[in-house]
């Protein structure tokens, strides 16, 4: 009999195997092969208590908190931005009255790579994609109206995320809340941005200087904000697979928590403020499996290789957002359904907070519409599916068990060549994570052309002469003549003396050691611009060029 | 034999998108091309200085930022006060159908959006290339 062993025991997996299947491709979204079957024979070795354990509990693949959804829904956090400040703040305001509790900033060209919106670099690119913030005064005029001790604000900003949390904190302060009792996050994750991203200004050594600046600010006077959130989202949208998007992104996390450890900082006292940012791709127990085996492997190295005594320490929490890279131009309705697709394997994989993209994403800032359904999307998830009821309903189902093993295996495999070129940064210098991303960006766009893969409208099922009916959100030119005005009035209403000192003075302490957030905050309430903060510090740090290879 | 096509490969601008970029670059290239990558950030000046050095049939650019109706007609300007009207600029990026119709109306060539196919883009260039060398009597 088919799939029988010698003593006529038939094996469910052979048997399964044994039949003829249509032609087709039966790998993983990112090449990984599948079995077609998965019994408890693919469980070997495998120990629930140890493996699982309890949610809530170490080694939290089961999920970061004890009920999970039935304690606290995920955040439904919608990242948007535009235009000017005021623009934004009017899109913000109409966002908390609208029953939103917290605020996801997008910022704009200029802004992320530390260049005022007068440079000449910066022209053609003022508020176009996110809102543009050069000084304390824009971030006034962003969250004017808005009581900052009360909400929580993400803000997606890296290479100067140590000054634009200065403002942040400026602005606050002198709407009178204390700095203590500010929330939210700034990503603030440099180490992809070399990686994947490619938005950086410095070198990467003071790059991870200012990292831990901020992480040793917030640990000591900012107890509830997030000063870095590692991210594996860019490097998923650079081309990366699942399994280097999972490795990548922890082995990033992991050399903070070094750098912080010589930095001389308890473990326990700033790993529970650090936190990270998922994609959520197609393929969809790939991702699930991913997420469950994140949780796994960080709970292991922080207690076992870091020493960290605390639970929360361990606990690994974290953003998703569903990928814009699977988003496709063609019948953009279609995107709709994808996007839901992602986001409920987001949220059986045990997310703390989503966004989800919109279907006009691949054609332009998203529309009103178009960013209401996303929303809706979430709701649909939380209130309608009913997978909001049970923890970690897939637990134990052999193939998601094997399959997250898998995945924990292979980033080990990662991080064991990443350590023999002597850790992250060296591996980044040398070109390590990119070139295995652009292999595989290359791989995948080749089996799409092969049309060994599919994405539909794109590859199959075509709509020829298709019109593209769905409206589109455009950024005039008036905004950056707006923003331009702005800056000129900043630069000549402050006191340009108090300025200039608080910029001396932030260079000197950069060519020291001690921490730069004191003097970031100092140029903050000075009005220094972020294009001269950036400056100032470049001229002791440098600028950073990644060798042009492809 | 024919003479290898060159293209040179950039993004323009600040944004650090560059997926599309290497993969195009990649394609290109084993479709038997020269392909000169010069990275990211680089200015419509630095585009066509080294378009003029490295004497490239074609400047394909990557633009993902929304900066596309500021960069592709300053490049095109360069391009001819550099007496180079014959280099092919093309590209590629989230450029809207009538955007990408005012940009070739300029003098751009043909422009590629989300989805487009390697292939198709290749045997464009090299289809569009032969027609501009011919038109020259290379």
């Amino acid at each position: 009999m088919p799939g029988s062993d010698r003593s006529g025991k038939r094996d469910p997996k052979r048997i399964v195997e044994s039949v003829e299947t249509r032609d087709a491709d039966f790998t993983t979204l990112s090449g990984e092969t599948l079995d077609a079957l998965y019994t408890a024979a693919d469980l070997d070795g495998f120990d629930e208590k140890r493996d699982l354990g309890i949610p809530g509990e170490f080694p939290f693949t089961r999920g970061p908190y004890t009920n999970m959804y039935r304690g606290r829904l995920w955040t439904m956090r919608q990242f948007s931005g535009f235009g000017s400040a005021r623009e934004s703040n009017e899109r913000y305001k109409y966002l908390l009255e609208h029953g939103g509790t917290g605020l996801s900033v997008a910022f704009d060209m200029p802004t992320l790579m530390g260049l005022d919106p007068d440079h000449e670099r910066a022209e053609g690119e003022v508020g176009r994609c996110g809102v543009s913030i050069s000084s304390l005064r824009d971030m006034e005029t962003l969250f004017d109206g808005i009581p900052l001790q009360e909400i929580s604000t993400s803000m997606t900003i890296n290479g100067p995320a140590a000054f634009v949390w200065a403002l942040y904190v400026a602005a606050a302060e002198k709407q009178g809340a204390p700095r203590s009792k500010l929330r939210g996050t700034i990503q603030n994750d440099i180490l992809k941005e070399y990686i994947a991203q490619k938005e950086f200004i410095y070198p990467p050594e003071p790059s991870m200087r200012l990292v831990v600046d901020t992480i040793e600010f917030a640990t000591n006077e900012m107890p509830l904000f997030h000063p870095v959130s590692i991210s594996g989202y860019h490097i998923r949208e650079a081309g990366s697979t699942a399994v280097q998007e999972l490795a990548f992104t922890l082995s990033d996390g992991f050399a903070y928590v070094e750098a912080a450890i010589e930095r001389g900082l308890d473990v326990d006292a700033f790993a529970p403020r650090l936190s990270f940012f998922f994609n959520a791709h197609s393929d969809f127990f790939e991702e699930i499996c991913k997420y469950r085996a994140a949780r796994r492997i960080y709970a292991q190295r922080m207690r076992d290789r870091y020493g960290a005594r605390s639970e929360n320490s361990w606990r690994l929490r974290f953003h998703t957002q569903t990928a814009g890279c699977s988003l496709t131009a063609q019948q953009p309705e279609n995107n709709i359904v994808r996007v839901a697709i992602q986001a409920l394997s987001g949220v059986l994989g045990g997310t703390q907070s989503l966004h989800t993209n919109s279907m006009d994403e691949t054609l332009a800032l998203p529309s009103d519409k178009a960013a209401k359904i996303a929303l809706r999307t979430q709701q649909i998830i939380a209130h309608e599916t009913g997978v909001t009821n049970v923890v970690d309903p897939l637990a134990g189902s052999y193939f998601v068990e094997a399959l997250t093993n898998r995945m924990q295996q292979k980033a080990e495999d990662y991080f064991r060549q990443i350590d023999a070129f002597g850790g992250v940064v060296p591996a980044i210098e040398e070109g390590f994570q990119q070139r295995e991303i652009g292999r595989a960006a290359y791989r995948y766009q080749q089996e799409l052309e092969a049309r060994r893969k599919t994405m539909v409208g794109v590859t199959d099922f075509i709509e020829a002469e298709e019109e593209v009916e769905i409206p589109i959100l455009k950024i005039d030119q008036s905004t950056e003549r707006e923003c331009r005005a702005v800056i000129a009035d900043v630069r000549r209403s402050r006191d340009n003396e108090r300025a200039e000192q608080a910029l001396r003075r932030l260079r000197a302490a950069a060519r020291g050691t001690e921490n730069l957030m004191p003097h970031l905050l100092e140029c903050a309430h000075a009005y220094v611009t972020v294009g001269e903060a950036t400056d100032a510090m470049q001229e002791v740090f440098g600028a950073y060029r990644e060798p042009a290879v492809f | 034999m024919e003479e290898k096509i060159r293209v040179l490969i950039a993004k323009p601008g600040l944004d650090g998108h560059d997926r599309g970029a290497r993969v195009v670059a990649n394609s290109l290239r084993d479709a038997g091309m020269e392909v000169i990558y010069a990275g990211l950030q680089q200015t419509p000046q630095m585009i066509v200085n080294a378009a003029i050095q490295e004497d490239v049939d074609v400047v394909a650019l990557s633009i993902l930022s929304g900066a596309h109706m500021t960069i592709f007609p300053r490049v095109l300007q360069l391009l001819h006060e550099a007496g180079a009207d014959d280099v092919l600029l093309t590209g590629g990026g989230i450029i809207g159908p009538e955007e990408m119709e005012e940009l070739q109306r300029m003098g751009t060539g043909r422009l590629f959006g989300p989805g487009a196919s390697l292939s198709e883009a290749a045997e464009y260039i090299r289809e569009e290339v032969r027609a501009r060398r011919a038109r020259r009597g290379d």
